[in-house]
């Protein structure tokens, strides 16, 4: 019994794990994980990700724990930059061709909590949107390695 | 239940001892937990307190604090198997989002078996000191490789004196011991999926309520890799459903025959199937049916303790 499931573990791990890194980089990504079928359809296309962006973008700026970071931003660039950069992860014939984002947070503080209530904010606007949990997840999957250049401060 | 529960005062005092502490550390910490980790991400507190399952202790840090914070969590769960009860109290605190430390203290009641061994409202109680360090990895953003959030842990778990002292002594069973762990903990992310498996040495009977290791009859002391596994689906950002193994030693049975009881004194791995839903980053509520397998068949008819566990944890 104990064998059977440390091998079932095993093989889990290897199994879930499998979609996650056996996808074909897509070269105009820095993080290259291949969306979920059906995942642009899904958030509305393009016009769908920029109400998403449009709606996520004035939440970040009034968020109270985030919300200064955003002070001088102007929201409808950020929402364009966002849209196109969602709309690429997530299968759309976007490119985006803002910084990336490393240097875009270059001037900005960012703890991992401050990562983690941006992911709250993004959440908040996709239940507002009725964007169903499955496809949430989905999305935050695309982007939640950009942690890695996105936290610069502890 | 036929027995009021009894949770001495001590065990809870030092807890809130625990929490008075570390609501010191919060308010010298500038940086403290009003933002934090994402919710559920911590894991709940297991019965030992370390932040994990229910049973199975994961990789992930207790608290909802996220690096360069400090968090508490504190909990109370109860457990009414068919012969027995479990009160657990204790509380973690997650420093760094690298540091765990916790204490737990257990409340067994044995009911049934104790009258039959002449100790009628017999409690055994344990305390359960740990420590958890995060090695590497992270459990929930690196969601494009398959690297898990990996930590040890350690458990020193004493027994406290009562009246089966001289039964475990007469098994050769010690009343401390301490397990070492390993545990892996990943979120597939895009599949909504949280799957952690660890690897715990140990002599434990019983998770150490009926001692450590034996000696009658021969002697079986030395520890045993015991397997662990949690898997949990998220329904909601605030609710997950899954299920948990942990393997037992059975260190009891060669003792037991050779005292005269056949397999009176086996043991059998634990499982759950759970609920866990957390209302605000302070609450998580979880329930859970559980079968703890065989607890002293001699006393009990060979019963298998399936039972209910219910357990609120409050974090800050």
């Amino acid at each position: 019994m104990k064998h059977l499931i440390t091998a079932t573990s095993l093989s889990l791990l290897v199994m879930a794990s499998g979609p996650a890194f056996a996808q074909t980089p897509s070269a105009a990504s820095a993080y290259p994980v291949a969306p979920a079928a059906g995942l642009f359809d899904a958030l509305g296309q393009k016009a769908g990700i920029r109400s998403l962006m449009d709606d996520f973008a004035l939440r970040l700026k009034a968020d109270a724990r985030i919300g200064n970071q955003f002070k001088e931003t102007n929201l409808a660039q950020l929402a364009s930059q966002l849209t196109d950069q969602v709309c690429q992860l997530a299968g759309g014939p976007c490119v985006y061709k803002g910084p990336d984002m490393k240097e875009a947070h270059a001037n900005m503080d960012v703890t991992r909590a401050h990562f983690n209530a941006l992911v709250e904010v993004l959440q908040q606007s996709m239940d507002a949107r009725s964007v169903p949990f499955a496809r949430q997840n989905q999305l935050l999957a695309l982007l939640a390695p950009m942690h890695r250049d996105v936290v610069n401060a502890r | 239940m036929p027995h009021a529960t009894h949770c001495s005062p001590s065990p809870l005092k030092r807890a809130l001892a625990v929490i008075t502490l570390s609501a010191a550390t919060l308010a010298l910490n500038s940086a403290h937990a009003d933002t934090g980790k994402l919710l559920l991400t911590g894991g709940v507190s297991t019965v030992e307190g370390a932040a994990g399952g229910g049973l199975s202790p994961w990789a992930v840090i207790g608290g909802p604090g996220a690096a360069g914070e400090t968090g508490v969590a504190a909990y109370v769960s109860r457990a009414v198997t068919r012969d027995y009860g479990l009160t657990a109290a204790g509380a973690a605190i997650g420093l760094n989002d690298r540091v765990e430390l916790s204490f737990g203290h257990q409340d067994f009641n044995t009911r049934a078996t104790g009258t039959a061994l002449g100790l009628p409202g017999l409690h055994l109680k344990q305390d359960v000191l740990g420590a958890k360090w995060r090695l590497a990895g992270d459990a929930v953003v690196d969601s494009d490789t398959w690297m898990p959030q990996i930590a040890v842990g350690v458990q020193h778990k004493r027994l406290r004196s009562s009246g089966l002292d001289g039964t475990l002594s007469a098994l050769g069973a010690d009343r401390s011991g301490t397990d070492v762990y390993l545990s892996a903990t990943k979120l597939f992310l895009a599949q909504g999926v949280l799957v952690n498996g660890t690897l715990r040495a140990t002599r434990a009977n019983q998770g150490g309520l009926l001692g450590h290791g034996a000696t009658l009859g021969g002697t079986d002391d030395g520890y045993e890799l015991m397997p662990e596994l949690s898997v949990a689906w998220l329904l909601r950002k605030d609710l997950a459903v899954g299920f948990e193994y942990r393997g037992m030693p059975n260190k009891l049975q060669r003792a037991g025959a050779a005292a005269g009881l056949g397999n009176g004194l086996r043991a059998d791995d634990w499982m759950d199937l759970f609920v866990a839903w957390t209302p605000s980053k302070n609450l998580s509520l979880t329930a859970a049916w559980v079968n703890l397998g065989r607890i002293v068949p001699a006393t009990t008819g060979g019963r298998q303790q399936t039972g209910l566990y219910t357990s609120v944890q409050f974090a800050f």
